[in-house]
């Protein structure tokens, strides 16, 4: 982007501050982004396949899919892989964290035990540094944004879908996607996306809102933050593999039937997901320092130094200072 | 009628027994093949058309389970098989529904008629099967299920008076939805069929096939099979019950290349080339339900519905049920176990 033209500096009454938008972007273009997504739901629901669509590349070169005996016994995984995007000058830094593990057993549980833990870590380990001498290379590896996958074989939210996203969504923004939508119809896609979106209110899930736009932004731009906005939660399809379709080569899955393009709107909602979260990226940031870590950073401040390992002792500890006070 | 040619082999066996005394053979030897033809015509084959036209009468019995986790479309699956509205989730059914929370039992029954043949066909269904958080022992309401019908018809079958035709609760058929992950079984999957495969007929279906591409069924079914091998599932068609090689090659054929039948199911049709057919409407194209080239619904269909019902029903009744009732004869002390009336018998003497 070429800077704005000065005005003559000579002009009287003119400052020059109205370049410091091109200051900013230059200096974050030469920084360059960080960014982190967490990805969570069942085995087989397509995680691995969008992500990798999403950023066009293979984050999972050597992967190995365990067999059900092998994930009787397994426990929920914690896993992030760095990767670093360049376009057009400007540098990504993207984290993504997967949950193997997840929604595979047979007793659920104790599922989201571990997801909770990472994500507390992060804003714990942030809030250590943010409080430290030097400051001055803090690496941000708080979760910026969670994918979470919903099946689009089910009806709805599943019971494990409910009670995972009431226990994160004070924490980490949500995105619910609905991948491997080609499965669906587009009345059935719409069905879904309405039963889903009333059993969030339903059971006051916060999820990630999208901003309206500036009253300053283009026509075009505030009407695409309209049908973004009124397409949550996506239904995507995610491929890499080429395939020939109406003379050109698209990126699609080829089934007897036809071919599913994953770039055209009329198949499914990839452009938009991809969209959403590109020009939203620096939003989900702001919103997780600002609300999420800042929850997080009172809650802990006033806890002090008491962990809440053992809540047990926690609340007899509560109940004794109660009693001395009533005393 | 002088009878075939001596057979020596069988004579030679017996020459060699001859020295101890034996007991009477239980199952009777293989008959001597008699070759009627060269005497002329006895009848027997119409025995067979006898037999047809007696079951045409009579009508019979078909008992079909579906677990599965909500969504995978077992309602809509059955409804396609007898086309007809069978399932629990017919017609104006309410979408809206909540997932139980615990697994239910619902069966519905149907009288449905085709070429005169009446069948009266109950589909059991299992809502909350695998939908909950915790899931341990969410088969156990199935497997009580299908032991209480085994009692059911085992306490008609010791009654002093019996009825002519016991009604027959029991399952035949026991449809399992695998989930069409694309990766492996879940271990839930594994487990249901562990426990299940020993009391009752499971066959497995992967559901929605219509997300998977030709290579990643392929691959899926195989990594499937290869499963189910490794932890000792023997699924319908059971190795150990082929009767004889003819059937060993046909079900070979099935389980090694067939099973698990990847299905797509759907009750609306669609106008392609000029016919009407059962299928899927997307923006990219109409999936056919029974077209083999883009699901094994039609292999499915005759499997179960075309060649392999009365299989169906003789196993269960041969072998799952025999196991039930030895077990129970064992457990009394070799008494069959008392019914109501046998109780007022046995009162009445004292």
């Amino acid at each position: 982007q070429q800077p704005a033209q000065f005005t003559n500096p000579e002009t009287p009454g003119y400052v020059g501050f109205a370049n410091l938008p091109n200051q900013v972007h230059r200096k974050s273009v030469k920084k360059g982004f960080e960014f982190t997504l967490m990805v969570v739901g069942e085995s087989g629901l397509g995680k691995s396949t969008l992500i990798n669509s999403l950023f066009l590349t293979d984050l999972y070169p050597e992967r190995i899919i365990p067999g059900a005996a092998d994930k009787i016994e397994r426990t929920v995984q914690i896993e992030a892989s760095t990767v670093e995007i360049e376009e057009r000058g400007v540098k990504l830094r993207l984290t993504v964290v997967d949950t193997p593990g997840y929604g595979d057993a047979i007793n659920c549980r104790d599922c989201f035990k571990t997801i909770i833990s990472y994500i507390d870590e992060q804003f714990e380990r942030y809030l250590h540094d943010e409080s430290g001498l030097n400051r001055r290379h803090i690496i941000d590896n708080r979760v910026h944004c969670c994918f979470y996958f919903i099946s689009p074989f089910g009806h709805g939210l599943k019971p494990l879908d409910v009670e995972f996203m009431k226990a994160i969504h004070n924490k980490v923004n949500i995105v619910p996607v609905i991948a491997k939508a080609d499965t669906l119809s587009l009345k059935e896609r719409e069905r879904l996306k309405k039963r889903i979106l009333d059993e969030i209110e339903e059971h006051g899930i916060k999820i990630y809102h999208l901003p309206d736009a500036e009253s300053d932004e283009d026509e075009d731009f505030k009407e695409q933050t309209r049908l973004l906005k009124a397409s949550i939660p996506f239904c995507v399809v995610g491929s890499n593999q080429l395939i020939e379709a109406k003379g050109k080569k698209v990126r699609g899955r080829l089934y007897p039937w036809g071919v599913v393009e994953v770039e055209n709107p009329e198949h499914n909602d990839f452009l938009k997901l991809r969209t959403m979260l590109i020009t939203h990226m620096q939003d989900l940031q702001e919103v997780t320092q600002d609300l999420h870590y800042e929850n997080f950073r009172s809650e802990r401040l006033k806890r002090g130094n008491r962990k809440i390992e053992d809540e047990e002792v926690n609340k007899d500890q509560i109940l004794l200072e109660k009693e001395a006070e009533v005393r | 009628p002088h009878a075939g040619p001596v057979d020596s082999k069988n004579e030679a066996a017996m020459s060699e027994l001859v020295p101890e005394p034996r007991q009477k053979p239980v199952v009777p030897m293989k008959p001597m093949g008699i070759n009627t033809s060269l005497l002329g015509y006895i009848g027997i084959d119409t025995i067979i058309e006898q037999m047809r036209k007696k079951t045409m009468k009579t009508g019979f019995d078909f008992n079909i389970m579906v677990v599965g986790q909500s969504g995978l479309g077992k309602s809509t699956l059955v409804n396609t098989l007898f086309k007809s509205q069978v399932s629990r989730k017919s017609s104006g059914w309410n979408r809206e529904e909540k997932i139980p929370k615990t697994v239910e039992i619902k069966a519905i029954g149907h009288v449905i008629e085709e070429g005169g043949v009446k069948m009266k066909l109950t589909v059991i269904d299992t809502p909350g099967f695998g939908d909950q958080i915790n899931n341990e022992n969410c088969w156990e309401p199935i497997e009580k299920y299908i032991n209480e019908q085994y009692e059911k018809f085992l306490k008609e079958e010791v009654n002093i008076a019996r009825k002519k035709r016991i009604p027959d609760t029991r399952v035949h058929c026991c449809l399992y939805f695998i989930s069409p992950t694309g990766h492996s079984l879940r271990p839930l999957d594994l487990e249901f069929m562990k426990h299940l495969s020993k009391v009752v007929n499971i066959i497995p279906v992967i559901a929605k096939a219509d997300t998977m591409t030709l290579e990643e069924k392929t691959e899926f079914k195989q990594r499937v099979r290869k499963e189910l091998e490794v932890n000792g599932i023997e699924f319908y068609p059971q190795k150990e019950f082929d009767e004889d090689l003819e059937d060993k090659t046909e079900n070979d054929k099935i389980r090694q290349e067939s099973m698990p039948f990847a299905v797509v199911g759907s009750d609306k049709e669609y106008q392609v080339n000029g016919k009407r057919v059962l299928g899927r409407k997307t923006p990219w194209g109409i999936i056919e339900v029974e077209n083999l080239n883009h699901c094994e619904f039609a292999l499915l269909r005759d499997f179960v519905i075309r060649t392999h019902l009365q299989d169906l029903k003789e196993v269960t009744h041969n072998i799952h049920y025999e196991t039930y009732r030895a077990k129970r004869l064992n457990d009394n002390g070799g008494l069959p176990p008392m019914t109501a009336e046998t109780e007022e018998n046995h009162e009445s003497n004292l």
